[in-house]
């Protein structure tokens, strides 16, 4: 059977800091589980322009990380999230991508790609940005492909790992902005 | 516990299909006709149709990728039109045969080569008849977790493997083993 979507991740029951998920190589990662603030950060999208997630406040933001820029496929994850903008409008959520590329490499990946969606640069220091969410890959070099939802007041509301082979799609993601009503908390998975 | 995504909208009278409803294996594409990897898709299912047989009910449902494929809801519009004729095979093999030389002003004459009424063919495109359906198409795509073009689902489930041939035969051919023997 070469499904490999079915062994690469396992979860052992929440320990009271969440449930620990080991990626393909067994190293335990710990990505922010919902309830928590989202850290804030502030990183260059183009070489003279930066973007902080407080720059949203009031607003549902979704975090997209991913390992890196120009995989070898037409509509990838990005490009879905690009094609899904009407949806993400409905909520007045703003997708943000963020990769350990560089600026110059974002900046011809998303011409290439026509991307709408800002791509932030976890370049220097290299995954800062993942390591405080808990999606780094240290053996890598290159961050998880996690999602992060986050409400208008900068708390997370959702958060999910894939195997990083493995585009999400979208429907977590709208799942997660639809239940978002204030004191609710969508589900970890 | 990492679950399989599945599809939101059960395989029905609605959709395009081939082979036998009551088959034991349906495999459903969401699919873009500019999209070159749904181009390099079209001759492995082809060739899955002709291994698997009445084995296999083939469904293709719309996921047009606008944005990265300019001409990609056209041809979508194409087929739903060509479909109203009841000639939706013969337009979505013929736009996947001639995928490289897709564009607007093609399309006329390829309904006219599969016989279409070609002034209802059009009418119906401008009307917006067939717009809504691929609306409906991409919703079921995105609450059922597609994640790029194609996107296949083997009963229900959505296939995460490669789109090569023999991958997929074999996730198939698993389908068919009872459930006790896995």
């Amino acid at each position: 059977m070469t499904n490999k979507a079915k062994t690469a991740i396992i979860t052992e029951p929440s320990r009271g800091t969440g449930p620990i998920r080991y990626n393909n190589k067994g190293d335990p990662m710990k990505a922010l589980k919902s309830g928590l603030p989202a850290p804030d950060f502030s990183l260059s999208t183009t070489p003279d322009q930066k973007v902080s997630l407080s720059d949203f406040r009031g607003q549902p933001v979704v975090l997209v990380f991913y390992p890196a820029d120009w995989s070898p496929v037409c509509s990838d994850q990005l490009a879905l999230y690009n094609e899904l903008k009407p949806e993400f409008s409905e909520f007045k959520a703003q997708v943000i991508g963020i990769s350990v590329d560089g600026v110059w490499c974002h900046l011809a990946f998303s011409k290439d790609r026509k991307l709408q969606i800002p791509l932030l640069a976890d370049f220097e220091p290299k995954g800062a940005v993942a390591r405080k969410y808990g999606v780094y890959r240290e053996k890598d070099g290159e961050s998880e492909r996690a999602l992060f939802v986050i409400d208008g007041e900068g708390i997370i509301r959702w958060s999910y790992v894939s195997p990083v082979g493995i585009n999400p799609g979208a429907d977590g993601i709208l799942k997660a902005l639809e239940s978002m009503t204030p004191g609710e908390k969508a589900e970890n998975f | 516990m990492y679950e399989p995504t599945t599809l939101t909208e059960p395989v029905s009278e609605r959709d395009h299909g081939e082979g036998p409803a009551d088959a034991p294996l349906t495999l459903v594409e969401y699919g873009d006709y500019q999209c070159p990897y749904c181009g390099a898709a079209y001759p492995v299912v082809k060739r899955l149709q002709k291994t698997l047989g009445k084995r296999l009910r083939f469904v293709f449902r719309n996921f047009p990728v606008t944005q990265s494929h300019p001409y990609a809801l056209i041809a979508a519009e194409a087929a739903e039109a060509a479909a109203l004729q009841d000639k939706f095979w013969e337009m979505h093999d013929l736009l996947y045969e001639q995928q490289a030389r897709l564009e607007p002003d093609i399309i006329p004459s390829w309904a006219k080569r599969i016989g279409l009424d070609l002034e209802k063919f059009e009418s119906d495109i401008k009307k917006g008849v067939v717009e809504k359906r691929i609306k409906e198409d991409r919703q079921s795509g995105i609450r059922s977790g597609v994640n790029g073009t194609p996107t296949f689902y083997i009963n229900g489930t959505r296939y995460d493997g490669s789109p090569d041939y023999e991958s997929l035969l074999e996730a198939l051919e698993y389908e068919l083993v009872p459930q006790s023997r896995r």
